[in-house]
């Protein structure tokens, strides 16, 4: 007989035993635990995103106003022969009369009273409308004595009035605008000589002064990422992928390789401010590499992605069943035949999706990069070259957000939650391409 | 055992081809081959059989070297192919693979086309000239490997979506298209049903004509359809080698006896 003691399945399978209703009240539970979690997540989800999108739209929307200038010939050109040499020794400070009496002229035309100084009217443009007006000149001296319709940026507090970010009762202590600008800007706004357009120079644009968060664009510091996205491409993808199938593949199993695979799997825990200080005290005390140059940084940024690729390379690698090598061997392969023609294809997609990650990890990346002095630095053009773009001074993506985060005008923090669109963006593009690379390359054995 | 048809073989006498002396195998500390001798010989085809676990399969796997790439194991003795050491300093075991191919207990092609399965092991040897050479090749290993009715149509199909003995037979096929010496084949019925287990068995007799064939089996009346000599392998021991026929039905040692009666294994 049986030598269970205690009644083992006794009674009716219609009604659930103490023993079944305890346990079906645990996974109850433990399910509700996960949809709570899950619920919970995505409601910070939603609320990240919305308020990323709610604060950051305005940088990419920015108000000009349209002003007839004429461009007067005894101002610009005194000497009358169009001689480029003479133009360009006028400086911006010479063209601030034309602004001046062209912002004049408008408020007459409109006929509202104001009782502004003329430097309180030309505060509405921005600061840089000047040198904008000199460059139209010097690149078409045939217009001199013209008069031309230009389109001005707006300055910030203009701009942020028609955005709502700046309001009659919050400017009682700025004295960089008035509420009799404000009405100034109400009328203008009525004769539809302010607009508000989309924003392509904050994608293409270069940063700007503290003076001019109106003229602020990340593009520069796009092409600075670019640029140490390509050498953290160029160098951590060779020599990752290389360094893991060594030791996933031929190198011999000893306290050695041991002691290698544990510091590899070290220095991907390391804090990224740790390469940062490395790369100061290598590739620029010692090495000589210019500060702040996009190189540097893809070099630094490349010691940290290392790790990464190395580690999930070896994953994808050792994912490969090992009947395959067995295969390849049989058949008289060499163990490098067998690896490349065989193995190698096999793990690719996990490769790529591995780096890919990687590269995303390093284009977020701020904290090294403070240490080699790409944050901080204003890249007023954008380079030429590729060579330039990676040896001249330049910025990243999230040191550009980081930089316009903690300067004082409330102008520059709009621009940096607008940064941070663009940067997850970027980032969102790059896992949906591993994503894709995945699934398109991945193959069944 | 009764459905065993024990077949009065004509054993001819062949040159050897490959012949192990004290061959002593050992993974870390287990000692995995003790002190095998044994003469292999030519175009005839030669069974393992054995307990799980009595180093058949390691044995079979030191004659092509494949225990290499198991950095524990150790490997002692001389194994001569045609009266030179596979062991020798001087042997690439790259070089003796293409000599003496294997085909494996799973089925494993590569995840490729059948074509360029069967065309890798031509490729990386060089075995070709002409583009025309090599679909002879492929069509010729296909042919012997009783597959090529089956794949003509498909070629460029992935060798992985075929049936299990379909694959392992365009395994059997990959291995022939090297043109190997000797074929060494690794339970290559373990993982097949009875009719691709039958329709391989009776591709290893056809095999014979050109190679010398080793098989490891589980299976005793698989041994005794397919093989001329037996090899009976006890915990690590070659404990009996001769005859197919008379090994089944005259075995000379009490353990053979106690196998193939299934009182042991």
């Amino acid at each position: 007989m049986s030598h269970i003691t205690k009644e083992a399945h006794g009674g009716s399978l219609l009604a659930q035993s103490a023993r079944t209703k305890k346990r079906n009240a645990a996974e109850t539970r433990f399910k509700a635990f996960g949809i709570a979690a899950i619920a919970v997540s995505l409601l910070m989800l939603f609320v990240l995103v919305t308020t990323i999108i709610g604060k950051g739209w305005g940088a990419y929307q920015q108000t000009f106003i349209t002003l007839q200038v004429e461009l007067l010939e005894k101002k610009l050109d005194k000497k009358g022969n169009r001689n480029l040499s003479d133009i360009k020794k006028v400086s911006t400070f010479g063209y601030a009369p034309l602004i001046k009496s062209a912002v004049t002229a408008k408020v007459e035309e409109l006929g509202v009273e104001t009782g502004l100084k003329s430097k309180q009217l030309v505060g509405l443009l921005s600061k840089g409308a000047a040198a904008q007006l000199r460059d139209f000149v010097i690149n078409n001296p045939d217009r001199i004595g013209d008069t031309v319709e230009f389109r001005f940026l707006a300055s910030s507090r203009v701009d942020g009035y028609l955005k709502g970010r700046v309001h009659r009762e919050s400017i009682d202590n700025d004295k960089n605008i008035s509420p009799a600008q404000l009405d100034l800007v109400d009328a203008l706004v009525l004769a539809g000589v302010v607009e508000k357009t989309f924003n392509i120079d904050f994608i293409i644009g270069a940063d700007a002064s503290d003076q001019r968060p109106e003229a602020a664009g990340m593009g520069v510091a796009m092409l600075g990422s670019l640029s140490m996205m390509m050498v953290v491409l160029a160098l951590s993808l060779p020599i990752g992928v290389g360094a893991s199938i060594y030791l996933e593949e031929f190198a011999p199993k000893n306290w050695l390789t041991d002691i290698i695979e544990v510091n590899i799997s070290n220095l991907a825990a390391v804090p990224s401010i740790v390469f940062g200080i490395l790369g100061l005290a290598v590739f620029i005390n010692y090495m000589h590499l210019p500060m702040s140059a996009p190189l540097v940084g893809g070099l630094v940024l490349t010691l940290m992605t290392l790790p990464t690729i190395i580690i999930s390379t070896r994953a994808a690698l050792s994912a490969v069943p090992s009947s395959i090598r067995d295969a390849a061997l049989g058949i008289g392969a060499s163990r490098m035949q067998a690896v490349f023609h065989h193995v190698l294809p096999l793990a690719a997609p996990g490769i790529l999706t591995g780096t890919i990650i990687g590269l995303a990890q390093a284009l977020g990346e701020t904290a090294p990069l403070l240490l080699i002095g790409m944050v901080g630095f204003i890249a007023s053009n954008a380079p030429d070259t590729i060579a330039e773009g990676l040896m001249s001074p330049n910025s990243a993506m999230p040191a550009q957000i980081y930089e316009w985060a903690k300067r004082a005008d409330p102008a520059f923090y709009e621009r940096a939650w607008g940064g941070i669109i663009l940067l997850l963006l970027f980032l969102v593009t790059m896992n949906t391409v591993a994503v894709i690379l995945r699934r398109r390359f991945e193959r069944r054995w | 055992m009764n459905d065993m048809t024990l077949l009065e073989r004509k054993v001819e006498t062949q040159d050897i081809k490959i012949e192990a002396r004290n061959v002593q195998v050992h993974y870390g500390n287990t000692h995995a081959i003790k002190d095998v001798n044994v003469k292999i010989e030519d175009k005839t085809v030669t069974a393992f059989i054995g307990p799980s676990g009595c180093g058949k399969s390691t044995f079979l796997r030191c004659m092509n070297r494949m225990n290499d790439t198991i950095q524990a194991c150790k490997v002692s003795g001389n194994i001569l192919l045609d009266g030179e050491d596979i062991y020798d300093k001087r042997v690439d075991p790259v070089q003796l693979r293409a000599k003496v191919g294997m085909v494996f207990q799973k089925p494993n092609p590569f995840p490729k086309s059948i074509y360029d399965n069967v065309a890798y092991g031509p490729k990386i040897h060089g075995l070709y000239n002409t583009k025309s050479e090599l679909d002879e090749i492929v069509e010729t290993a296909l042919r012997r490997a009783a597959i090529w009715d089956e794949v003509k149509d498909r070629l460029n199909a992935p060798g992985t979506g075929l049936s299990g003995g379909q694959q392992q037979r365009l395994c059997i096929a990959r291995a022939v298209a090297t043109a190997p010496e000797v074929l060494l084949m690794d339970e290559p019925c373990s993982a097949l049903d009875p009719i691709a287990t039958a329709q391989v068995e009776e591709l290893i007799d056809e095999l014979r004509q050109g190679f010398s064939v080793v098989i490891v089996t589980h299976s005793m009346q698989q041994a005794a359809r397919v093989s001329q000599r037996t090899a009976f392998f006890h915990l690590g021991n070659l404990v009996e080698f001769g005859e197919t026929g008379h090994v089944f039905t005259n075995p000379q040692d009490a353990r053979t006896e106690s196998y193939i009666t299934g009182r042991i294994g």
